[in-house]
């Protein structure tokens, strides 16, 4: 457990001193959420209606905007050989290391999240079901992402190849996420995607990671 | 464990067969230089020996535990965002292991105190070796691998490592390293493996 | 039984077998589907609702099972691959793959000209469609998948990864977009309940069925042809190829006969 603790606790030390780098997903986010009015127009009530998928489909390009360089650097300097060979499972050092990318990469776009529904037209009802699904929904992105990362990590050409892997596996936690924004829209009962991005998320937390250790190990072997 | 012992060994890379059969022993207190032009296996070998690849065949009797053996491979495993002694602490936590004393470590690598705190990205080639190499002082483990440890290292950096090979070796520990050039200093149990193929 | 199971696995026996397997699949696969092509389109009558174009059925329906059914195969494989390190396995998960993603998309492309002169739409984001076009996507990535990496074992472990990973999502894709409520007509055939009180009138539902068995015909021929140029290609050095299947080559195909000497000896230093 330790040897995971100083994994996450290095993401974090490293993020820290590389602020650029990782404040570059919530500004993508933000000029995504942004661009969608000006092409839609502003205040049209169209507006409201796209505003679920703007702001589930934007967290889902951020989240894919981090995951290409997950592994990259440590497989670069030989960190990943020392975390394949250490005594830890690997599948826990990598949910670690994911949970630290959430905390880094999607924490940020789920505090700002109401900020941009507010902006996007939206209601505090719609807004803190967005708000929730997103919390439920986007380490479900993060982990799939991670999974898609190893898998192409020892590929030199694979870079172009990620959005094709990750995105039609993160298609349930969108549908269910944005599914419930629209729910609490239509002034339904949301619970039923949200229950089902929880469910989403216990099966992304428990099977990724050990998925991701296997692609991984071959990747590297 | 106090002997190492390899039996008919094949390992391929692709659909290439790098070592065909290879069989050798290394007991405690010995230095095992392996030697073979590039693409000989050397590397694939201590890789197989430390579970970074699965060999074809063989068997490796008794295969080191993680606690008992020590990897520096081509690569230093630093992270150059971080320092060499952040990159050791996080080595270690890793690890499992306690670090008693991790600065006198690194000193004992030569890198001075200045150097132990700059992100490990700035330092040189042999410095960052250096770096690599304070985890065997650091935590000491009876078995090492190490994979060109050599290469960038200045003359003082070869006699320095000369003296750390013939200690660990003097103490009882065993060393399988892969080298292109002769290895420094005299040790008196070296022994050579050559995996050039015998034409 | 798994002394058979296990013999097959080693390459030249696979070989052999396959070789002499595939005909008795593919001739009698494809003159099922002739004959489902011709009953359904000349001898079936006309439905009462849809008129002619509910005959594109003939194509559509054993396209879009046989897309589930290969993806599934695959993921079986995959798991094969990966549990017990099986080559063939291995080669199984990549060369279904092309065949799968046609199977899709042939499935998708019929649905949509179906769907225009029955629901006045070429598309409409109901699950099935969805979960499909979801799943060509998933057979897209294991075929770039596979081409992104050099190695052959390390790409097709990675396929299977990504096959078992997605044998999951495909059914949560599907039950996550039902509760859009569904324009897709429900299965017809595949019910105890239909199959007790077949809702189709059986000269439709004979070629129907008939296309359908001769499409799984057609694609156990075809993986098999496929599975076989894979493991020629893995073993290409093996011994057994040399001996088994270049002498059935012409002597003067170029390259067909490597210089003497040089394949089977796996040479160290290949790349020194």
């Amino acid at each position: 457990m330790s040897a995971a603790i100083a994994v996450f606790r290095r993401e974090l030390r490293i993020a820290l001193r590389r602020r650029a780098e990782w404040a570059q997903p919530l500004v993508f986010y933000g000029i995504v959420a942004l661009l969608f009015p000006l092409g839609i127009a502003p205040e049209s009530p169209a507006l409201k209606v796209f505003a679920p998928a703007i702001v589930w489909v934007g967290a889902l390009l951020a989240a894919l905007l981090g995951v290409e360089r997950l592994f990259r650097s440590d497989l670069d300097d030989g960190s990943l050989e020392q975390m394949l060979i250490a005594e830890v499972p690997l599948a826990l050092l990598i949910a670690a290391k994911l949970a630290a990318q959430w905390l880094l990469t999607a924490a940020p776009l789920v505090l700002v999240s109401p900020l941009l529904g507010y902006g996007l037209g939206l209601d505090t009802g719609p807004v803190v079901i967005l708000f929730w699904s997103l919390l439920l929904g986007t380490p479900t992105l993060v982990f799939t992402g991670g999974f898609a990362a190893a898998l192409t990590v020892g590929a030199p050409r694979a870079g172009l190849m990620l959005p094709i892997l990750v995105l039609p596996l993160m298609t349930p936690a969108v549908i269910f996420g944005g599914g419930a924004v629209r729910a609490a829209v239509a002034g339904l009962p949301p619970d039923a995607p949200l229950y089902f991005l929880g469910a989403l998320l216990a099966l992304s937390l428990t099977l990724l990671p050990m998925a991701a250790a296997g692609a991984l190990r071959n990747a590297m072997g | 464990m106090s002997r190492l012992e390899v039996q008919q060994l094949v390992v391929s890379r692709g659909d290439r067969v790098v070592l065909e059969g290879l069989s050798f022993s290394v007991a405690n207190g010995e230095v095992l230089h392996i030697l073979g032009r590039n693409g000989a296996g050397k590397t694939s070998l201590l890789e197989v020996l430390c579970g970074l690849r699965r060999a074809d065949s063989g068997r490796i009797d008794p295969q080191p535990e993680s606690r008992q053996r020590h990897w520096i491979g081509h690569k230093n495993a630093l992270n150059p965002t971080l320092s060499a002694l952040e990159n050791l602490h996080f080595w270690a936590a890793l690890n499992g292991e306690r670090l008693d004393d991790p600065r006198a470590a690194l000193s004992a690598v030569g890198l001075q105190k200045a150097q132990q705190n700059r992100p490990s990205g700035q330092l040189s080639t042999g410095q960052k070796r250096r770096a690599a190499l304070a985890r065997l002082v650091a935590v000491p483990r009876p078995w090492w691998f190490l994979d060109e440890p050599l290469a960038g290292l200045d003359v003082q950096g070869l006699a320095l490592f000369a003296d750390l090979l013939g200690r660990h070796a003097a103490g009882g520990g065993a060393v399988l390293v892969t080298s292109h050039q002769p290895l420094p200093g005299t040790l008196p149990t070296l022994r050579h493996l050559d995996l050039s193929p015998a034409a | 039984m798994w002394t058979w199971f296990h013999r097959l696995a080693s390459p030249p026996t696979f070989y052999r077998f396959a070789e002499r397997l595939a005909p008795w699949l593919l001739v009698p696969g494809l003159l099922l589907i002739g004959i489902a092509v011709w009953q359904g389109l000349f001898v079936a009558p006309a439905d009462y609702q849809q008129g002619d174009a509910f005959r594109i059925i003939y194509v559509h329906v054993p396209a879009a099972a046989l897309s589930l059914s290969i993806y599934t195969a695959m993921s079986v494989a995959g798991a094969i691959a990966l549990i017990w390190r099986m080559k063939l396995a291995e080669v199984a998960v990549v060369t279904a793959a092309p065949i799968g993603a046609s199977f899709t998309a042939l499935a998708l492309v019929t649905g949509m000209l179906w769907g225009k002169p029955t629901w006045g739409t070429y598309w409409d984001w109901d699950a099935r469609l969805t979960s499909e076009l979801v799943l060509l996507f998933l057979y897209l990535g294991v075929i770039g998948l596979h081409q992104a990496y050099a190695d052959p074992r390390t790409a097709a472990r990675a396929c299977a990864w990504l096959a078992l990973v997605g044998v999951v999502n495909v059914p949560i894709v599907h039950f996550s977009v039902q509760w859009w409520n569904s324009l897709h007509q429900g299965s017809t055939i595949l019910s105890a309940e239909a199959i007790a009180n077949p809702k189709m009138a059986p000269e439709m539902l004979k070629p129907l069925l008939m296309s359908m068995a001769g499409c799984y015909l057609f694609f156990g021929a075809v993986w098999l042809r496929r599975m076989q140029n894979g493991v020629l290609l893995r073993e290409r050095r093996a011994k057994w190829v040399r001996e088994m299947v270049l002498p059935a080559l012409p002597a003067d195909l170029p390259n067909a006969r490597p210089p003497a000497g040089g394949p089977g000896t796996a040479r160290r230093g290949d790349r020194a």
